[in-house]
């Protein structure tokens, strides 16, 4: 751009200024919602114009979807200031928007219409769409055995980890002794205990449970306990001359100050039970994403397989995104001070 | 006199009696002993307001660790109002030089500690709005510490020890981290404070000058071991003028038997 200097403008540029500007602002503004409307035309019209290679029955449905979205994307931008909030937020995402119907398209036309990609190891997006629609129930239910699997494992790990670690942290007895079986079997990954859990446990169901739990609680523990010892000593002493009782320094001041570790402990704890319940789930228990998962290979069932992979990345990123909110409720008052 | 005085300006809380017999104290540092305080007696007086003064590193805090009941000494006793003091108690309140509030706890939380350790704070909450307001802060009981100044934290930390109503208060060099000016303001607080409600104060600090301004007495400690080296008595009615010609003169007395007088 170069510069511009006020006499130039008054002179000869006035009444050029008054719709260049304009237009280049409006531009400047909604040209990326119009690209993304753009991108999703291509998208919608990659799916209508050429024939499918195989036998999909969502093709049209898909590509009539694709133009809905594209026309959401044009009105939405162009109504953006009438729209408040959401046209905010379409004008943000719509970056997005254009690299998603981009790589729809590229997708589309590289399985279904050309095959660039192999089939069937590469099945086109409305083959997903299509085990979202036709397969959903045995789709729901291993959702639910999944979620309510991990929560179980994960809730108890939790808890156990916590109150281990607390104790740890507090109590030189406790960590005489808990400290050294810690060190011991806490690297150990839980997975390496999934034979011997398989056939101890009465079910697979309480042994899938356990290993989740074992794989929670080893981070909890941990970050717990260090929490809890890096404690500054200044606040004991305050509240010890403030008259309170060891059950007040646990509850009131160890705890809350060792909750910022805890989460991160909490955190590392469902990261490393993901993998646990996928494990177990593919080898042990009869239900669940992850043998959904197995259970399509043994099919051929690709698509299936990554329409599962899409609801098992949702779900994980979704327990993530609800921890953080938690702990962002807990935690306002480090707002401003920690950030990680 | 002091202790009359005192008496008629706030009939119940008023300060309570310390007495420190023969007091030593030493820390293991690597299995070797080093002594911090060496046969320190002291007596206060109901109401009065000592300064500790010493060079840094003598033993002051120590002394102050023990008056609270933190640390056990390892010769000697020290009593409070004829009782000996075995453990904390919120009748010794101490603040620090660093406020150390509770960084998860609101201002009106933080300050409600004390009542809340001690399981009263349901009945009592009004006592907690009253020392907001004494130091006030009243506007900030929803503010987290760190949206505090440090001289607003360090006055949040005089209501969290003053709430308790305490018989001895006990300052850690608390006003050593404030600017100058914040500093000055706080000391006329500190003494209009201590007026009004006639507890007995203890000041650690390094700075003869806030001594002579704030104390009854100054009590001057030697190197560590920390052995009492001077009493000296401020016999001036408040509010003190730090160009007072008599504090000026104390003064140098003080930075004398500190071995500094060579700067003066």
């Amino acid at each position: 751009m170069s510069t511009y200097s006020l006499s130039d403008g008054i002179a000869s540029g006035a009444p050029r200024l008054s719709r260049a500007p304009v237009l280049a602002s409006w531009l400047r503004e909604s040209g990326v919602g119009v690209l993304a409307g753009v991108a999703w035309i291509a998208f919608g019209l990659s799916c209508l114009w050429w024939e499918d290679l195989g036998d999909w029955s969502r093709t049209h449905s898909l590509g009539i979807a694709a133009f809905i979205v594209a026309a959401i994307a044009l009105f939405g931008t162009v109504g953006a200031d009438y729209l408040g909030s959401a046209g905010k937020a379409l004008r943000q995402r719509a970056p997005w928007l254009v690299a998603l119907g981009a790589f729809l398209t590229l997708w589309e036309v590289a399985t279904a219409k050309f095959a660039w990609l192999p089939l069937p190891f590469f099945p086109p997006p409305q083959s997903i769409i299509e085990v979202y629609t036709d397969d959903l129930p045995k789709l729901l239910d291993s959702v639910f055995a999944s979620v309510k699997l991990q929560l179980g494992g994960y809730l108890i790990g939790a808890t156990v980890g916590f109150l281990t670690g607390v104790s740890i942290g507090w109590s030189r007895a406790v960590g005489y002794w808990v400290h050294p079986v810690l060190r011991f079997i806490g690297p150990l990954p839980a997975t390496a205990w999934l034979p011997i859990a398989f056939f101890t446990f009465p079910s697979s169901w309480s042994a899938s449970t356990f290993l989740i739990a074992l794989a929670t609680g080893f981070p909890v523990t941990v970050l717990t306990w260090s929490g809890v010892a890096s404690v500054s000593n200044a606040y004991y002493d305050v509240a010890r001359t403030l008259g309170a009782k060891p059950s007040f320094l646990v509850l009131k001041v160890a705890i809350p100050a060792a909750l910022p570790h805890v989460f991160v402990g909490l955190f590392m704890g469902l990261g490393s039970s993901f993998a646990v319940l996928v494990v177990a789930e593919m080898i042990g228990v009869k239900a669940g994403l992850g043998w959904y998962l197995q259970w399509a290979q043994g099919w051929a069932a690709y698509a299936n397989m990554y329409a599962a992979l899409i609801v098992m990345a949702l779900l994980c990123s979704g327990a993530i995104t609800l921890l953080f909110a938690i702990r962002d409720r807990l935690l306002v008052w480090q707002k401003g001070t920690v950030k990680w | 006199m002091v202790t009359a005085l005192a008496e008629i300006a706030t009939p119940p809380a008023a300060g309570a009696a310390l007495d420190i017999e023969q007091v030593s104290h030493a820390f293991d540092i690597d299995g070797a002993e080093l002594p911090v305080l060496s046969d320190v007696s002291l007596s206060v007086e109901p109401g009065e307001f000592v300064a500790l003064l010493g060079p840094s590193g003598c033993g002051k805090s120590t002394l102050l660790r023990l008056v609270a009941g933190l640390d056990k000494p390892k010769a000697g006793t020290l009593r409070e109002d004829e009782v000996r003091i075995a453990r904390p108690h919120p009748s010794r309140v101490v603040v620090f030089q660093d406020p150390t509030l509770f960084p998860w706890r609101t201002v009106w939380d933080n300050v409600a500690l004390g009542l809340e350790a001690q399981g009263v704070l349901k009945s009592q909450r009004h006592r907690v709005d009253d020392a907001l307001d004494l130091v006030g802060l009243s506007d900030f009981r929803t503010a987290y510490p760190h949206q505090l100044s440090g001289g607003m934290a360090q006055r949040v930390a005089l209501a969290r020890a003053l709430v308790n109503d305490p018989k001895i208060l006990i300052l850690d060099e608390p006003l050593g981290k404030l600017d100058s000016l914040t500093r000055i303001t706080m000391q006329a607080e500190l003494v209009s404070l201590w007026q009004r409600k006639g507890f007995t104060t203890l000041l650690v600090t390094h700075d003869a000058e806030e001594a002579l301004v704030l104390a009854n007495r100054v009590i001057v400690f030697s190197d560590r071991p920390a052995r009492v080296k001077a009493d000296i008595r401020v016999d001036r009615p408040y509010p003190r003028h730090r160009g007072d010609p008599y504090l000026a003169d104390l003064r140098r007395q003080i930075l004398g038997l500190l071995g500094l007088d060579a700067t003066w």
